[in-house]
């Protein structure tokens, strides 16, 4: 054994023990998840039934109606954001879980503002997601979708902040549970609608006026549209099938551009984190 | 670097609701002191405890924590201490090693020590040869070694012990006790603790006595067995509330039942056993002296032993959930 010690001094705290604190919290996130070979597959499973044994289903009965194009590579970009949503918010979820195993008590005591733990905590859920998607992008040939860099990298960059917005979302509703099964309840009770009322599943063309203010109000169908919006710009489908299955988001008789969608995106993410960053700092 | 007390505490109290868990305490603790917080559950200390971390803040008083303010300094506070808790607070499916590197990046130890202070803590605690595991697979008391690892990792000059060998068996109480000594002979570090156990008490410089939210005395262990000055006496019999009578009126003791015996203090035992059976005037089935020890020491000041009132708190804990349902 070492009979010298050595002896640490810990510098004042400054930006960079903070990004180091990011860092390290969101590398745990990378690390639990690859561990988790389990979770891993269960989040693909429900996509996938959806896409393939659903979609191929409702697929021959719609045929009729758009003839030149596969229902699942309508479903495809709805598919993507799912599986995204569902891991992100499920990365959010492990913070009651580590309240309820003590781990979150060794973060919460540390020399660090709690900022850049719930940064860490939304930044790992985001990439970790992210990747879950990549494994459903990687799909793409199989429903038709080209594999063209430009559209992948969009899909990729969309998928992100799709993955941010709703593990921030997630980690402000984790914020003060103590709960696991709490915490996934609300948590389908959250999602289901959401899911619905996004254009995932259905196109948004045409509804009847409640369900569209639904739609327009739900916050996922703009991470839905940009992502279906790039998928059918790289196809070659005729016009009037992309007025019913890609219409874009309309408030009253404004088209709302896809750059415009994902600030919003992006800006609710930044809103929720920060909501959960003071919820954090009340919690004590 | 200060050279004042390592913990200063004044007035320092706590209320939950209308409940005063604890009634304006007052002690200091030396740098290089190891001392310990010794009560029942539900005296006061883990409240105590967590005031001095940060993790709950003060109703009134003040505390000083390496000469800061642990409600107006709370990060200078945590970044000077290490803590191990009651509960376990590591992550399962990292293995040991990666626990102990969070650690150390959320404490901002300085990059170029990291590795080699990860190993000193861990060979300390005799874990380095299972860094690799997961933590999960560990046995309550490796994890426990490990906590205490993680929490000297970076070089706190407090560490708190908040009941560091509850629920261990008896063979790794006393190894974690080689490795809180083996620390303080190794770095200049404060430790303060508190524990239920009596024996355990012993190994601190100074313990300070604490029950319902008050510190009912401080003192080194010798000095408190030595205020006792008295012997225990616990006899057993058919009757104890005859035997308790015939003790006051034959030789002026007060006696009382603890632990399921007669038990009393008396200067010197072992020459007053010979006439407690000559003179009880009752048969006795069983008689044991001792010499005083801590629990003595508690019970002289509290007027109970630390099992009853323990027990006393179960069972009110018990009527509270019972009344609930």
């Amino acid at each position: 054994m070492t009979t010298e010690a050595i002896s640490v001094r810990i510098p004042a705290r400054g930006a960079g023990h903070d990004l180091r604190a990011i860092k390290v919290v969101l590398h745990r996130e990378m690390l639990r998840f690859v561990n988790d070979r389990t979770r891993m597959a269960s989040m693909l499973l429900q996509p996938v039934l959806w896409l393939f044994v659903m979609g191929t289903g409702l697929g021959s009965l719609v045929r009729g109606s758009i003839p030149g194009v596969d229902f699942r590579t309508f479903m495809y970009p709805g598919m993507i954001s799912m599986t995204v949503i569902m891991t992100g918010m499920f990365s959010a979820g492990s913070i009651v879980w580590d309240r309820e195993f003590g781990f979150l008590r060794e973060m919460l005591v540390a020399p660090v503002s709690r900022g850049a733990i719930v940064v860490g905590k939304c930044l790992g859920g985001a990439l970790v997601a992210t990747g879950q998607g990549v494994v459903i992008l990687a799909m793409a040939g199989l429903v038709g979708v080209p594999y063209s860099p430009s559209l992948m990298l969009t899909l990729v960059a969309e998928m992100f902040l799709a993955a941010f917005a709703i593990t921030a979302f997630g980690v402000t509703l984790a914020a003060r549970m103590r709960n696991m099964q709490t915490f996934f309840g609300l948590m389908q009770m959250a999602i289901m609608p959401m899911m619905f009322l996004s254009g995932a599943m259905f196109p948004l063309a045409n509804l009847p006026s409640w369900l569209h203010a639904l739609t327009v109000v739900n916050p996922m169908t703009y991470a839905v549209d940009p992502m279906r919006h790039a998928v059918f710009s790289h196809l070659d489908v005729p016009a009037q099938d992309n007025a019913a299955l890609n219409p874009g988001v309309r408030w009253f008789d404004f088209q709302v551009p896809v750059g415009l969608e994902l600030g919003l995106v992006t800006a609710l993410g930044l809103v929720l984190m920060t909501a959960a960053i003071a919820r954090f700092r009340r919690v004590e | 670097m200060d050279t004042g007390p390592a913990v200063a505490v004044h007035g320092l109290r706590k209320n939950y609701g209308k409940v005063e868990a604890v009634k304006g305490v007052e002690f200091e603790v030396a740098p290089g002191e190891v001392f310990g917080f010794l009560g029942p559950n539900g005296a006061g200390k883990t409240t105590t405890i967590s005031m001095l971390c940060t993790l709950v803040n003060p109703t009134g008083g003040s505390a000083l924590v390496a000469g800061h303010d642990v409600v107006r300094e709370r990060d200078e506070v945590r970044r000077n201490i290490g803590l191990v808790f009651q509960d376990p607070t590591l992550d399962g499916y990292l293995s040991a090693e990666q626990n102990l590197r969070f650690h150390a990046e959320l404490y901002g130890v300085p990059k170029g020590v990291v590795a080699g202070r990860i190993r000193q803590v861990m060979e300390m605690v005799a874990l380095w040869d299972r860094k690799d595991a997961k933590v999960m697979t560990f046995s309550g008391g490796m994890k426990r070694r490990l906590e205490i690892a993680r929490g000297l990792l970076h070089s706190p000059r407090v560490l708190f012990l908040d009941e560091p060998t509850v629920g261990l068996d008896p063979q790794t109480r006393s190894a974690i006790w080689g490795y809180i000594n083996e620390l303080r002979r190794l770095e200049d570090i404060t430790i303060f603790m508190t524990t239920h156990y009596m024996d355990e008490a012993e190994y601190c410089d100074r313990i300070a006595i604490i029950d319902h939210g008050e510190v009912v005395v401080i003192d080194s262990p010798e000095a408190l067995k030595a205020s006792v000055g008295k012997d225990r006496v616990q006899i057993h019999t058919g009757d104890d509330a005859r035997a308790i009578e015939a003790l006051r009126e034959r030789f002026g003791l007060e006696a009382a039942v603890h632990e399921g015996a007669v038990t009393f203090a008396v200067p010197s035992g072992e020459e007053f056993v010979p006439r407690l059976f000559a003179e009880l005037g009752m048969p006795i089935t069983s008689v044991s002296v001792s010499r005083p020890s801590l629990d003595d020491v508690f019970m002289s000041y509290t007027g109970s032993t630390i099992r009853d009132a323990e027990s006393g708190t179960d069972a009110m804990s018990w009527m509270r959930t019972m009344a609930r349902r």
